[in-house]
């Protein structure tokens, strides 16, 4: 049985079915991303002066992952330019650079999530504050190693970009002195909650996304040699859930990594 | 069979296109379409490290070129400037519900309930 209008154009939307499929599923999208969104504007003019988190995150990595995923925008559209221009050697081509770009990102993003992972805020018995990447934490010692500073104040640590010249050096914390510890994963505040709720939510995103082109890429040869349209329109609508993709971090990397 | 082949190469109109492709063009725009997203970027950090400006200026020029640079990539990459009037009802939707959803959020903000303890 064949499925109607999968290639040809339905009268009634002048679309084929799943180009409208898909913008009505990205529909949905944009208000599921939407309320995460508004609760971020939510909790950020909610918070106390001074301890919204400004500079928690690296810009050069937010920026490096912002360009792999413009440029994997381009390689996609230049999959499906390449399917309508009946060259599938350079849908292949497009299309692996476009699986490559999407696997760097993550790689990225895995990287930035094990750096928040081993970071810590260490409140110390004295009222100070010890902050950083956990170097040696064997238990059976009676001290564990950061690789930080010891501020008296806590705010000092919510506003990295106001202070210059912050140094680090390796910390020697005995465990008796430690009235309580966390890292930086999404229960140390709502700043971290909400970072790691959008972005984890885009990464699957990507993560499904790659899912689909990969099958594409590696299975799609059977149908493009019997319906090259049909497979064409499959780019197309993979297409622009990518882009939907891109579109959200074209927001969440200022939003996050640079307000 | 080889003038066939050179006609598809170049454009190929289906039944389904709204686009008939010339994939050299598609190079060149998505070249220029790389180019202005490194701008955004490039812009967009740095105004966030300007100095002698408050928090919600900066915020603002972030937005305005994080707005425009969407605005190429949905543009153009995604065909939004010549697209089919149902997609269009479709995204009339989409934005009208996403400004209520915005907009009722940021009513909200100074919404405390009587007897609300500030620190």
């Amino acid at each position: 049985m064949d499925i109607p209008y999968t290639v040809e154009i339905r009268p009634d939307t002048g679309i084929y079915n799943a180009k409208v499929g898909i913008w009505l599923f990205l529909a949905s999208e944009v208000m599921l991303f939407g309320g995460l969104f508004s609760a971020y504007v939510l909790l950020r003019v909610g918070s106390l002066p001074g301890e919204w988190p400004h500079g928690w995150l690296d810009v050069r990595l937010g920026a490096l992952n912002t360009v792999l995923l413009a440029l994997s925008a381009i390689t996609t559209l230049l999959a499906w330019a390449a399917c309508k221009t009946r060259q599938f050697g350079k849908f292949k081509f497009f299309h692996a650079c476009t699986l490559l770009l999407a696997l760097s990102f993550l790689c990225v993003k895995s990287y930035e999530y094990h750096d928040k992972w081993i970071h810590y805020e260490i409140k110390l018995k004295d009222g100070t504050f010890a902050d950083g990447h956990m170097v040696e934490n064997d238990l059976k010692e009676d001290y564990l190693v950061i690789h930080g500073r010891i501020v008296t104040d806590e705010k000092a640590l919510y506003d990295l970009r106001a202070q210059k010249d912050i140094k680090l050096a390796e910390v020697k914390i005995p465990r008796a002195s430690i009235a309580s510890m966390q890292n930086y994963s999404p229960r140390h505040n709502t700043f971290t909650a909400i970072y790691f709720t959008l972005t984890g939510l885009h990464a699957l995103h990507i993560l499904g996304g790659s899912i689909v082109i990969f099958y594409l890429w590696a299975f799609g040869g059977a149908m493009w040699k019997t319906d090259p349209e049909r497979f064409t329109n499959r780019i197309e609508v993979s297409g622009l859930f990518w882009h939907f993709v891109d579109l959200v971090w074209i927001f969440l990397f200022p939003v996050l990594y640079l307000t | 069979m080889s003038e066939h082949h050179q006609s598809q190469t170049h454009a190929a109109p289906s039944a389904g296109d709204s686009h008939p492709v010339d994939f050299n063009a598609y190079l060149r725009r998505c070249l220029y379409v790389f180019i202005a997203a490194l701008c955004a970027i490039s812009l967009m950090i740095f105004a966030s490290y300007l100095p002698h400006f408050g928090w919600p200026a900066k915020v603002t020029m972030i937005l305005t070129v994080a707005v425009v640079n969407a605005f190429i990539v949905a543009g153009f990459l995604m065909h939004l400037l010549s697209e089919k009037k149902m997609i269009y009802t479709v995204l009339g939707f989409t934005v009208f519900f996403f400004a209520g959803l915005m907009g009722l959020m940021v009513w909200a903000t100074g919404d405390f309930p009587v007897g609300t303890i500030f620190h």
